[in-house]
């Protein structure tokens, strides 16, 4: 309950609650609440644990897991049946292709269910910005729920985009909006502190998470991200303790024995470029985690001789106007007065502009005018081309373009 | 596309084939067994050397394996654990960008993986999964099929309903529960080693080309499979062909941060290309070897081209099929008591063959007269002679890799590398002409004369560790040569202090004049620079040096001046280069200008330049429209292929009237036309009527 305590934004538990005082007047809750806030502020959690709580019926479903219209539905459906239906009985698999089925079933459901009747049936869709990827009518469809349905149903969305941003232009349904701000520093703090490990007191954690914040509070304020790093760098910490060299209370002593070890898993395992498993290991073994290369380290790739010249015909061909090619790879390419050469608008660098597509017979004919000896147009070239954009070193559509331009 | 290209080369070359070709006569069947013998010794040596080499990369992928996840379990009491994320282990494979050998090595991974760590084990492609829900189908249906490996097939009604179902991560975790609680637990323990006992083994999910992954599935899937990690334990493997940089860049970090990704590399396809040659080619196990212009198109199609392993195997498999198919003489490639006993049951034909030989004619000539018409007319001499000749080339084999290796070691470490840092260089050398006239060779002598004590020390063990790990006995002298030198050089060490300090004590400078200083200076001048070249390492050095230069000069003599040569090399690097370094655009060329060159029909004989009237349609039309600029008139180009093609009907003209010739003309004008247009000679323009441009630009 660590979070709910410190969400400042207790409106939401409000809402809840009224909607329930509210149907007590056989009224409808309100139909739609869209939650939105950034990464790891506690929407699902505080959602889930009033709901769990307050023993309300509801139905918990995660967006990406669905990734079809027919799993969500699906989903939802078998959830509900098991929420209606007592702990012994297991009913069948139900199946529902379309919103039209559903909306069928659903009502079906709800006037079946006994223990059902006279409450409000919650369904939450965690990370629903996955439903504008779907089907047109589904974000509108489940934002009128409780109007197409006629029944007692609240859809809440949770989400980490704003609901401008879902807005279909055909208009809809607009649902209560709510926002959860990010946790101050201090929220982080109190949050953090709140899980010590059992052999310490709070005060020696609350004094650890205050130099863990201090280092990554700037780069990182993710809860989830903070807590696992809490965790990973908490047995260095401890480290004097337990050898005897300095006291619960020596703050200073063990400041200087863990700031230079946060800021290297700053920039180690807080990018992922070593494992959490590594880092581990290095702690135990007090090794120095400047041996160990992260994942970035390895940047050599070695590539057959004609793959790099291709990767070079690739570049020059994306980044020079088509023009300048005579003047660059003829040997006899005639005069060119330098003054005008390049138009106005070309004396800006290329680079600003990002890679131009090029058809495909230009590249190669770049390739075979860089390389020294004679190189014959074989199956094998080709081969590396595609195997080139295989490895996403040249897209495709770059070469692509061109070729099929009429 | 490339291991297409290899496919098919292979899949029609039966026996029978072999029975059609021009040389069948002589011995087909016994060339096409030997064949087959030769290459399945290679193979499974190429087998084991692979074995070999990825057995490291291997087991501490296995290690990894089993301890990520039993690792989380084990205290999931604990206070940290409780806390700690829970990430995906996740094995970061950094494979090289050999893309075609990925799949051999993923595969002998999955079956280790599969031996030791789990039956779980799912390799997927990118092409299969576009979406996730074709993702997560493949996914299923090959866990499935992994569990019936498992178990026995009872359970056949149970998978037929499980695939009516639509798949999620829900059902596939649910049936993952399902398993490992119905699995025998005793059945269980037998399979795996005791890290598994009393838990479900792990699912490891291999990703082949992790860079063509659609970011958007590969990050939907981790996230769900996160969330599912509790029930389903899921290990992933990346295969990685450019550098593990490529992880961030499909990854977010809110992704990424669900990953605990170790990195493991596999070992570089250079080093691997080394193995292979030395292992195959460089000694005498196998009597098949390659000339040189063979080899260097073989390797040159790895380094320049697809450094891969896979195909410079096949290109060797087809030139050992080349060889035993086009060389009649090729029966005597096989080992040396096998060979002896074919020569004695050669045919009077196989016989005449021999003597065709040019490296035996050549033999012949250096012989005396009388020795010279038995061989010529004899055949029972020539068998008996054909014998000794090819026990010398065997012998010659062995000499000469031992004296290779000793070569490569002296040239191996000099700086800037004039013979080449890899011993394939140097073999290419030595096959190719006598070394020592190459002026690289010169310059590996200056150079080693100019070699500290211990370098030359170092280089002399090596040398002396390759000739005592060979059984050969010719070659005993020169190993105990080569001693001598060590022992030599060891004494030195004492001589040479001596010496300085006699030397020392001489040039004691005395008190003396100007004029007397001067002139003992001038002296000792002298002395220094006589007594420099006198130093008893120079000479050790030079005897070392002019030594190595006897050994090369004796063995390395080029294969082609060994009699018989022919009968073990095979040399026509054309056809390989034909057959594995195909070029489309000029084979299409040559087909439309040059019908005769595939049609084989003496009526489309011609001279370069004009059209032959009876050519095809449309190699009539593509070379009308090789004349013409970028834009081509279609009325003239129509006009012109009816004065070609009404020339050769002319005979044959009064049956049809003029009318409904004309009209068929016509319509096989716009047959060859639009075949043109679908090959992507031209096609349709709207910058001009009745035109059509020209997409090519000449002969390529």
């Amino acid at each position: 309950m660590s979070c709910i305590i410190h969400r400042p934004n207790m409106i939401f538990p409000g809402i809840l609650r009224k909607s329930r005082v509210e149907f007590k007047r056989h009224h409808f809750s309100f139909p739609s609440i869209f939650i939105y806030g950034h990464t790891a502020s506690g929407k699902t959690y505080v959602t889930q644990t009033l709901l769990r709580s307050l023993e309300l019926p509801h139905v918990f479903v995660n967006c990406v897991e669905c990734f079809t219209l027919r799993l969500l539905l699906e989903q939802i459906l078998n959830k509900l049946n098991h929420l209606s239906s007592s702990e012994g009985e297991c009913s069948a698999h139900i199946t529902c292709e379309t919103f039209n089925d559903f909306v069928r079933l659903f009502k079906q459901k709800i006037t079946e269910a006994e223990n059902l009747k006279d409450q409000t049936v919650y369904i939450v869709l965690d990370k629903a910005e996955y439903l504008r990827d779907m089907e047109a009518n589904l974000l509108p469809g489940f934002l009128r729920l409780q109007e197409l349905t006629d029944r007692n149903v609240t859809v809440i969305f949770l989400s980490e985009i704003v609901w401008e941003k879902f807005r279909p232009n055909t208009g809809c349904f607009e649902p209560f909006v709510l926002y959860f701000p990010d946790y101050s520093i201090g929220n982080l703090q109190k949050i953090l502190s709140h899980d010590h490990p059992p052999e310490y007191s709070a005060d020696f954690y609350a004094a650890y998470i205050n130099i863990l914040l201090g280092v990554f509070y700037t780069v990182c304020r993710d809860l989830k991200e903070l807590r696992h790093l809490a965790v990973l760098n908490f047995p260095k910490y401890c480290e004097p303790v337990v050898k005897g060299e300095a006291g619960e209370r020596d703050t200073r002593k063990l400041w200087r024995n863990i700031e230079p070890h946060l800021k290297k898993a700053m920039q180690t395992v807080y990018l992922r470029e070593i494992s959490s498993s590594q880092w581990e290991k290095l702690q135990k073994d007090d090794t120095d985690p400047g041996q160990l290369k992260g994942l970035s380290a390895y940047t050599h790739v070695e590539l057959p001789y004609y793959s790099k010249f291709i990767l070079i015909a690739a570049y020059l061909a994306s980044y020079n106007p088509t023009r300048t090619d005579k003047r660059f790879f003829l040997k006899h390419h005639g005069k060119i007065k330098k003054t005008n050469f390049l138009k106005k608008h070309e004396k800006t660098s290329n680079h600003l502009l990002g890679p131009k597509p090029f058809p495909l017979d230009r590249l190669l004919a770049i390739l075979y005018s860089i390389v020294d000896s004679r190189v014959a147009p074989t199956a094998n070239i080709f081969s590396q081309v595609s195997l080139m954009i295989g490895l996403e070193y040249v897209v495709y559509r770059f070469l692509f373009d061109l070729d099929s331009d009429s | 596309m490339m291991t297409s290209v290899y496919s098919k080369i292979f899949k029609k070359r039966p026996i029978d084939y072999f029975n059609k070709g021009k040389n069948a006569s002589e011995d087909s069947k016994l060339r096409f067994e030997s064949y087959q013998l030769i290459w399945q010794q290679m193979k499974s040596e190429t087998e084991r050397l692979q074995e070999e080499l990825n057995k490291n990369l291997f087991d501490s992928l296995i290690e990894f394996l089993q301890t990520s996840h039993s690792g989380l379990r084990k205290n999931s009491n604990d206070w940290s654990c409780q806390i700690k994320l829970r990430e995906i282990p996740t094995a970061a494979l950094v494979l090289g960008v050999n893309v075609t050998d990925h799949d051999l090595t993923l595969r002998s991974l999955t079956e280790v993986l599969q031996n030791n760590v789990t039956p779980y084990v799912v390799s997927l492609q990118a092409k299969d999964c576009p979406d996730m829900k074709h993702f997560l189908q493949k996914l299923v249906s090959q866990l499935m099929d992994c569990k019936v490996d498992v178990h026995s097939k009872e359970k056949e009604s149970d998978r037929v309903t499980q695939k009516n179902v639509h798949y999620s991560m829900d059902s596939l975790s649910a049936w993952y529960m399902s398993v490992t609680q119905k699995a025998d637990p005793t059945m269980l323990r037998k399979r795996r080693t005791s890290s598994w006992q009393g838990q479900s083994p792990p699912v490891v999910l291999i990703l082949k080309d992790m860079e063509s992954f659609a970011t958007k599935v590969l990050q939907d899937f981790i996230i769900i499979s996160s969330q599912h990690l509790h029930e389903f334990p899921l290990i992933l493997i990346f295969g990685i062909a450019t550098s593990p940089v490529v992880i961030h860049r499909l990854l977010p970090h809110a992704v990424s941060s669900l990953l605990c990704i170790e990195l493991f590399q596999s070992l570089s396809c250079k080093d691997h290309l080394t193995t292979v040659l030395d292992k195959l080619l460089l000694t005498t196990q196998f009597p098949f070897k390659l000339s040189e212009k063979v080899l260097q198109t073989l390797t040159n199609i790895f380094l320049y081209h697809d450094f891969s392993i896979q195909n410079f195997i096949k290109g060797l498999q087809l030139s050992l099929l080349e060889h035993f198919y086009s060389q009649p003489l090729s029966v005597l490639c096989c080992n040396l008591p096998e060979a002896k006993r074919r020569i004695r049951f050669l045919s009077a034909n196989q016989c005449e063959n021999i003597r065709r030989l040019p490296s035996f004619r050549r033999y012949v000539e250096k012989q005396s007269s009388e020795k010279q018409v038995a061989l010529l007319t004899s055949d029972k001499s020539l068998k008996e002679e054909t014998q000794s000749l090819l026990e010398n080339l065997h012998v010659y084999h062995a000499k000469y890799f031992l004296v290779l290796r000793c070569l490569h070691h002296f040239t191996s470490s000099l700086p800037k590398y004039p013979l080449g840092r890899q011993i394939r260089e140097l073999y290419c050398m030595c096959l190719e002409k006598n070394i020592w006239d190459s002026e690289e060779y010169a310059s590996v002598l200056q150079l080693l004369r100019l070699l500290a004590k211990d370098e030359l020390m170092a280089m002399l063990q090596n040398c002396l560790k390759v000739f005592q790990s060979s059984s050969a006995k010719e070659l005993g002298n020169t190993a105990k040569k080569i001693e001598e030198f060590l022992a030599q050089f060891q004494s030195l060490d004492e001589t040479k202090e001596e010496e300085e300090a006699s030397q020392s004590q001489s040039r004691g400078l005395q008190k003396t004049d100007l004029y007397h200083l001067q002139k003992s200076l001038l002296e000792m001048k002298e002395l220094r620079s006589t007594s420099k070249k006198q130093t008893r390492f120079e000479v050790l050095r030079e005897q070392v040096v002019s030594f190595v230069d006897s050994l090369a000069r004796e063995y390395l003599l080029p294969p082609d001046t060994q009699p018989l040569h022919e009968a073990l090399y095979f040399s026509s690097a054309l056809a390989l280069r034909q057959h594995l370094n195909a070029a489309p655009r000029v084979a299409l060329h040559t087909a439309l200008n040059n019908p005769y060159h595939y049609l084989k029909n003496e009526a489309l004989r011609s001279e370069e330049g004009c059209i032959p009237n009876v050519a095809p349609d449309i190699c009539i039309a593509y070379k009308l429209h090789l004349e013409c600029s970028r834009l081509i008139n279609l009325v003239d180009w129509s006009e012109a292929f009816a004065t070609v093609v009404t020339a050769a009907e002319k005979m044959d003209a009064n049956s049809v009237t003029s009318e409904e010739r004309n009209e068929i003309i016509h319509a096989r004008f716009i047959r060859a036309v639009s075949e043109l247009e679908l090959l992507g000679f031209i096609k349709p323009t709207k910058q001009k009527t009745d035109h059509v441009a020209r997409l090519t630009w000449g002969g390529c």
